[in-house]
Order: C-alpha cells, then sequence, then structure tokens
C-alpha cells in the first residue's frame, strides 16, 4: 500500500487503538491533520498545547492506556514542554508528536525551528528525530512500547513536514524488537524468597505504596498482602487510590503533608515496604534517617530507583503486580502481635483535625464531597493547598480515580486532566477541586470542555491567594507576606456563565452540604466558587519545627 | 575517585548529546569522553572517565542502563583494565632546544610527527600520568598547543563487552 509518512502515522494509531488525540494545528504538522480528518480517530482541540499533554495525561490515568497528543513546531513544541515533564515525572504513558520544520531547512533557525528534540532529552522516556517516511512505521511502534512498557513515561516524535508528505510502501505494523531496550518484569526468586522471610520475622511492618501500584494495576495484590499479613498501608501522593483509604489498615497519606501516624507508624517500623515509589523528598521526611531501625524492601520496575533515595536491605526489580503475586504464593498469614494497636491508638490521638470557626473551611467542602460521590467518580486537582487538602480529606477509594501533578506540581495541571479523564471515562462523574491561582493558569480550557460538551464538575476552593506559597511565607520567613494575595481575580461565576457553564458562589458553611449534591446532580458541567478561609494552614503554624511527629494536626 | 565508564550505545543520531546530557542534568562531572564505532556498524563505544563515589557512579550506571539507546555500561577498575590515551604537543623549539626535546620525546617513546623551524609535533600514548609527565617536562620548552582524546579503555583477559539486556 503506497501511503504518506502522515497517513502511516495514522495506521499505526490505529493499530494501537488510539482513538483520541488531543492537540493544536499550525504549519508543520499539518500534514498528519490532513490525514487525520479522514480517519476515525476524534481529535479533542484544546486552548493551548502544554493542556494537549495534560488532557492526554488525564486521560492515560484513568483508562490505562497511552495517551497521545499533538502539536506544531516551535512554539507549538515548547507550550507542549511543561506538560510533558510533568508526564514524566509521573510516569504517565503517553506518546507525542511535534511537527517541525522540513529537512532542508533544519538548523538555518528557520521559522517555527526549535530544537525540541534537545530540550526533551531529560524529559522524555526516549525522544525520535525522523528522518526518513520509511523509519516511520518503526520509530511509531516502538514509540508505543517504549511508552507503555518497563516504568512508563512520554515518547517524544519530532516529524519533519517534508518527510511526513513523503510516499512509502507501507507493509503493516513491523514487529517491534529493540535489543537494547528490555525491562525487567519477573522479580528474582532468591529476592522473593527473602522478601518472604523478613515478613515472618516482622513485628512492625508497614507498607508505603506509590504510583507505581496504580501503574502496575496492583491494588488488588496489595490488598490481598496487606490483608493477609495486617499490615498496615501509608501512601504516597502519586499512591493515592492504591489503597481504600476507609480501610482499617489504611494509615494515610506520607510524608511533610500526610498523617502524622503514617510517619509515626515508618518511624517505629521494623520492615518497611517501598512499593513503586520514588521515596522522595516529599514522602521521606528525613532520607538519611529513612529505615534506620528497619530493612528495606524496595520493589520497582526501575532500576535506577532502587537506592537512589534510600538505602535498601532487600531490592528487587520487576512489574509490581507479578511480583507481589509471587510474593502472595509463597507468604504465609501472619499475626499482628501489638503493633496495630499501637497504631489504632497513634490514629485517634493524632488524627486530623481542623477548627471550625470562624469563614468557611476548605476542609470541610473536601469532606462533604466525600459524602455526595461514590467510589468511581474521579478527582482531579490542581497544585496548593486544596491539592494536600483533597490528599487529606477526600476518601479515595479506588485506583485511577485520583489525578494530580505529584512529581512537578504543576499548577494548571487539573483542568485539563479533568477533560482528557472525562473523555476516557465518559460514564463517570468527574471532579476538579481548583484553587483560585492555579485555575487561572489554564482555564481557557473551559472553551474545551464546552466544545467536547463534558460534564466535569468544577469545585474552585477560592481564597484569593497563592495559598501553599502564602503558607510557606509563614512558616519559612516570619509571615512576611509578598506577592501571595491575588487581586484582580474575574468573578469566577460570570466568568462560567460566559461559557454557558451554570455556576454558585458559596461562603456558608450551612449551604455546602446541598449545593455539592445539586452539582453532582447536575447532568452538564457546574462550577461551584467556594469563599474559604485564607488563614487555613494545611501545617499549623503551632507546630514546632515542620517535623510531620510535632503537630497535632495535618 | 576517578571511575572509567565503558558504554556500549545504537549508533543513533543524538546518541552523544543524551549522554552528555544525563550526566550533566544529574551533576555527574565528565573529565574525559571518547567515542568511537566499533566491529559493529550499528554499535559505538564510549569510553567515559568520571570523578565521584560509589554511590555517584551506581547511580550512572543505572541511569545510563535506562536510556534506550545504551547496550552495556562496564564500570573498568585500572588493575582489571589497559587504559590508554592520545596526546599531540606543538612545542616550541630552537636550534639549540630540538636535541633535548628529541631526546625526551625518545625517553617517552613518544614520537615526532611533525617538524618545522621553530616548533615540533609531538605525539604520545599512555595513561594520564604519563601524559601529564611529559607535558611538565615539555613546559620549559614552551608548549604552545597541546590535544588529547581523551581516555580509551579494555578490559584485560578474553572476557568481552556485551549486551546483557538481550537474553
Ligand atoms: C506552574 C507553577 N508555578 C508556581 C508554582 C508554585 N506554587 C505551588 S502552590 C502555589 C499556589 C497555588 O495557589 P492556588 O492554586 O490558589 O491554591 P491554594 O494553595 O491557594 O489552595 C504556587 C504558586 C507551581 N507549583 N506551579
Amino acid at each position: 500500500m503506497r501511503i504518506t509518512g502522515a497517513e502511516a502515522v495514522v495506521q499505526i494509531f490505529q493499530h494501537y487503538g488510539v482513538d483520541l488525540i488531543f492537540g493544536y494545528p499550525g504549519g508543520a504538522i499539518l500534514p498528519l491533520y490532513d490525514a487525520l480528518r479522514d480517519s476515525t480517530i476524534k481529535h479533542v482541540l484544546v486552548r493551548q498545547e502544554q493542556n494537549a499533554a495534560h488532557a492526554a495525561s488525564g486521560y492515560a490515568r484513568v483508562t490505562g492506556r497511552t495517551g497521545v497528543c499533538i502539536a506544531t513546531s516551535g512554539p507549538g513544541a515548547t507550550n507542549l514542554i511543561t506538560g510533558i515533564a510533568t508526564a514524566y515525572m509521573d510516569s504517565i504513558p503517553m506518546v507525542v508528536i511535534t511537527g517541525q520544520v522540513p529537512l532542508s531547512a533544519i538548523g538555518r533557525d528557520f521559522f517555527q525551528e526549535v530544537d525540541i528534540i534537545g530540550a526533551t532529552f531529560g524529559l522524555t522516556k526516549h525522544n525520535y528525530w525522523v528522518k526518513k517516511a520509511t523509519d516511520i512505521p518503526r520509530i511509531l511502534a516502538e514509540a508505543f512500547h517504549i511508552a507503555s512498557t518497563g516504568r512508563p513515561g512520554p515518547v517524544l516524535i519530532d516529524l519533519p513536514k517534508d518527510v511526513a508528505c513523503e510516499t512509502i510502501e507501507y507493509a503493516g505494523l513491523p514487529e517491534v524488537e529493540i535489543k537494547s531496550y528490555q525491562p525487567t518484569y519477573q522479580g528474582h526468586p532468591k529476592q522473593v524468597k527473602r522478601i518472604v522471610q523478613a515478613v515472618k520475622e516482622s513485628a512492625r511492618p508497614v507498607i508505603c505504596a506509590g504510583g507505581g501500584v496504580i501503574s502496575s494495576d496492583a491494588a488488588e495484590e496489595l490488598r490481598a498482602l496487606a490483608e493477609r499479613c495486617q499490615i498496615p498501608v501509608a501512601t504516597t501522593l502519586m499512591g493515592i487510590g492504591a489503597f481504600p483509604k476507609d480501610h482499617p489498615l489504611s494509615i494515610g497519606m506520607l510524608g511533610f503533608h500526610g498523617t502524622v501516624y503514617s510517619n509515626l507508624a515508618v518511624d517505629n517500623a521494623d520492615l518497611i515496604f517501598i512499593l513503586g515509589a520514588r521515596a522522595g523528598d516529599r514522602a521521606v521526611r528525613q532520607i538519611e534517617e529513612f529505615g534506620r531501625k528497619a530493612r528495606v524492601v524496595h520493589i520497582d520496575v526501575d532500576p535506577a530507583e532502587i537506592g537512589k533515595n534510600v538505602n535498601v536491605t532487600v531490592p528487587i526489580v520487576g512489574d509490581l503486580k507479578t511480583v507481589l503475586q509471587d510474593i502472595l504464593k509463597n507468604v504465609a498469614p501472619r499475626e499482628d502481635t501489638g503493633w496495630l494497636a499501637t497504631i489504632a491508638a497513634w490514629k485517634k490521638e493524632k488524627a486530623r483535625a481542623y477548627s471550625q470557626d470562624g469563614p468557611l473551611k476548605p476542609q470541610y467542602v473536601l469532606e462533604q464531597l466525600s459524602a455526595v460521590t461514590t467510589p468511581d467518580t474521579i478527582i482531579a486537582t490542581d497544585v496548593g493547598q486544596h491539592q494536600m487538602w483533597t490528599g487529606a480529606y477526600y476518601c479515595t477509594k479506588k485506583p485511577r480515580t485520583f489525578l494530580t501533578s505529584g512529581g512537578m506540581g504543576t499548577m494548571g495541571y487539573g483542568l485539563p486532566a479533568a477533560i482528557g479523564a472525562q473523555l476516557g471515562k465518559p460514564e463517570t462523574a468527574v471532579v476538579l477541586v481548583t484553587g483560585d491561582g492555579s485555575f487561572q493558569m489554564n482555564m481557557p480550557e473551559l472553551a474545551t470542555l464546552v466544545q467536547e460538551q463534558l460534564p466535569v464538575k468544577i469545585i474552585v476552593l477560592n481564597n484569593n491567594a497563592l495559598g501553599m506559597v502564602r503558607e510557606l511565607q509563614m512558616h519559612f520567613h516570619d509571615s512576611r507576606y509578598y506577592q501571595v494575595h491575588m487581586r484582580g481575580n474575574p468573578d469566577f461565576v460570570k466568568l462560567a456563565d460566559a461559557y454557558g457553564i451554570p455556576a454558585q458562589r458559596v461562603s456558608e458553611k450551612t449551604a455546602v452540604r446541598k449545593i455539592l449534591q445539586t452539582m453532582m446532580g447536575t447532568p452538564g458541567p457546574m462550577l461551584i466558587e467556594f469563599i474559604v478561609d485564607v488563614e487555613e494552614n494545611v501545617v499549623p503554624p503551632t507546630r514546632k519545627s515542620l517535623h510531620p511527629f510535632e503537630g497535632e494536626i495535618v | 575517585m576517578k571511575y572509567v565508564v565503558s558504554v556500549l550505545v545504537q549508533n543513533q543520531p543524538g546518541v552523544l548529546a543524551r549522554i552528555a546530557g544525563l550526566f550533566s542534568r544529574r551533576g555527574f562531572n565528565i573529565e574525559s569522553l571518547a567515542v568511537g564505532m566499533t566491529d559493529k556498524s550499528e554499535v559505538s563505544r564510549m569510553t567515559i572517565a568520571v570523578d565521584g563515589d560509589d554511590h555517584i557512579i551506581e547511580q550512572v550506571t543505572k541511569q545510563l542502563n535506562k536510556l534506550v539507546d545504551v547496550i552495556k555500561v562496564n564500570v573498568l577498575t585500572a588493575n582489571e583494565s589497559v587504559q590508554r590515551e592520545l596526546a599531540l604537543f606543538k612545542v616550541h623549539v630552537t636550534a639549540s632546544t630540538r636535541p633535548e626535546v628529541m631526546q625526551m620525546v625518545d625517553i617517552f617513546r613518544a614520537k615526532i610527527v611533525d617538524v618545522t623551524r621553530n616548533a615540533l609535533v609531538v605525539e604520545l600514548t599512555g595513561d594520564d600520568n604519563k601524559i601529564k609527565a611529559m607535558e611538565d617536562l615539555l613546559r620549559q620548552f614552551g608548549i604552545k598547543e597541546m590535544v588529547r582524546t581523551g581516555l580509551i579503555a579494555i578490559e584485560r583477559g578474553s572476557k568481552i563487552m556485551k549486551s546483557n539486556k538481550e537474553e
């Protein structure tokens, strides 16, 4: 079959079951748009390229499939960068195609020429510069393979315009064979044995579950292990949803913004499981001390993560689901000898709390949101205090229902991610929880939401501030507030109205539950602006140090 | 401590930039880097000298292994490998200093590869110490210019470097 390079791209998309693409057109990518026009693939036009990547990420997270986004050369490609980096830090499978100026023009600072390959070396799992159209089928197939296997991540393909127009003989999907890329899935049996033994010998085990549990679809195995061996489970921010938060063995989120009792549990444990997590600076309060008194088991598909941040006693490289299944085949039920009672006491004593006095508290809104949603409801957050409160006060029960920018902390992620999620799961309710700062980063995507007629619900927790940064200035700069109070904020209700989205403003506690119920019962989109207390903090000022142990409330 | 890392890579466009970028991004300091083709046209071999401790070298190895184009990474120790570098010195000479320079070249088993009235180009192969020693001695005559290839290294014995990613 004689087809153009661009048509070959579409062919491979179809082979991989791509039904949805997020993008924004421009000169250099036009051959691909022309080929897409004649295909059955749906293209969603966003309002800025960064959001094409975020939307593809939201789609990928809820469906478990590879997200696809495309943009033109130059500014289109550079706009994508933040979205690509966000996906990279959170290990999201994604294929990105950028148009490029014709090969014959490359290197001459042609109009809209930019070295996107060089710019994204460190932000992609891999990237390709296509130099001849006959390479397109192989490169595209490799890209999908690389993006979705091993530790998932974004793969970028830079496609020069003339290459996309070249005609080639297309012989179908090529077989992928990359000698130098062979991820390890099977854990080493000797290490599995050591883990089984360690569980047997442990009196105070604890599990720290990360995003890897979700990306390898291992939540069921995690739960089986925890229940059989009576091990309490903490999650990282990325791991929220890996374990039901209302499960008796759940101890909530770990780390700086986590629960006091999960940090206490880790600090006093004699066996710590790190499952598919980086054990990064946000999750592990003092990296050098972590696990000094404990054996540390680290299971990850990416060997480079193991031992990077913490010392590990039993490293095991492999796919989490596969390794957990191997452990479950061998591990005997374990009886608790008092450890769970200790944790239960901490849980009671160091329970989260907040004062209900004064203006409406954001925490209250999120507790009420938990009460009116179902376990399937998908929550997308932005970045800031509201993100941490959503992590803390919203009760996430299932994997792939909590979408947040964990590694990069990209403000503006929420709305496009919610759009991608809703397109990926049209039947499921999707709720965005955002702040007035984050929302204004990518607010123009409201148009995309309307264009695609998506019933996404939007909660703006408006404190008229960059709350998280204000809080940092309080803790670390003697409350010398600067550039954190927002002036010139729009009337969010009128703004929604301008897009034809019904909206309401609420500042009374008594109205919260009812408006949330109304919102969830509304068939289309809806925006609720909650005017919340600007003085509220995630980490209370009374805490003597920022050590999660010393505060009472997190 | 100085480590020598041998890396087999797929000879793809941009692979050098990718590897150099990885080093700078992760804050690993490259002392020298030499690249060339191997007996297989699709495979290049890089020899990278890095300064760092055990932890850094472990991270270097793991991060390199993560790159899709990297076939194999080996850390070579001085004892178990042959390490060589080539240097070219353009040395200032006069009629009176020329014999002295030539004598030194002899002692070091170096070679004179270009001669003009007031300059000699000296070619020297050796390890870092030998090159530094020669440099020190030639300095008194005036080194106009010098260039080094960066270290290359190969393991002693019959063991060969091949991919462990493919089974
Ligand atoms: C793109 C980007 N710029 C800056 C920051 C730094 N930052 C982190 S949280 C935050 C404030 C977020 O404000 P808002 O969205 O209103 O949420 P709040 O903290 O008030 O809940 C800022 C500026 C960031 N994470 N991302």
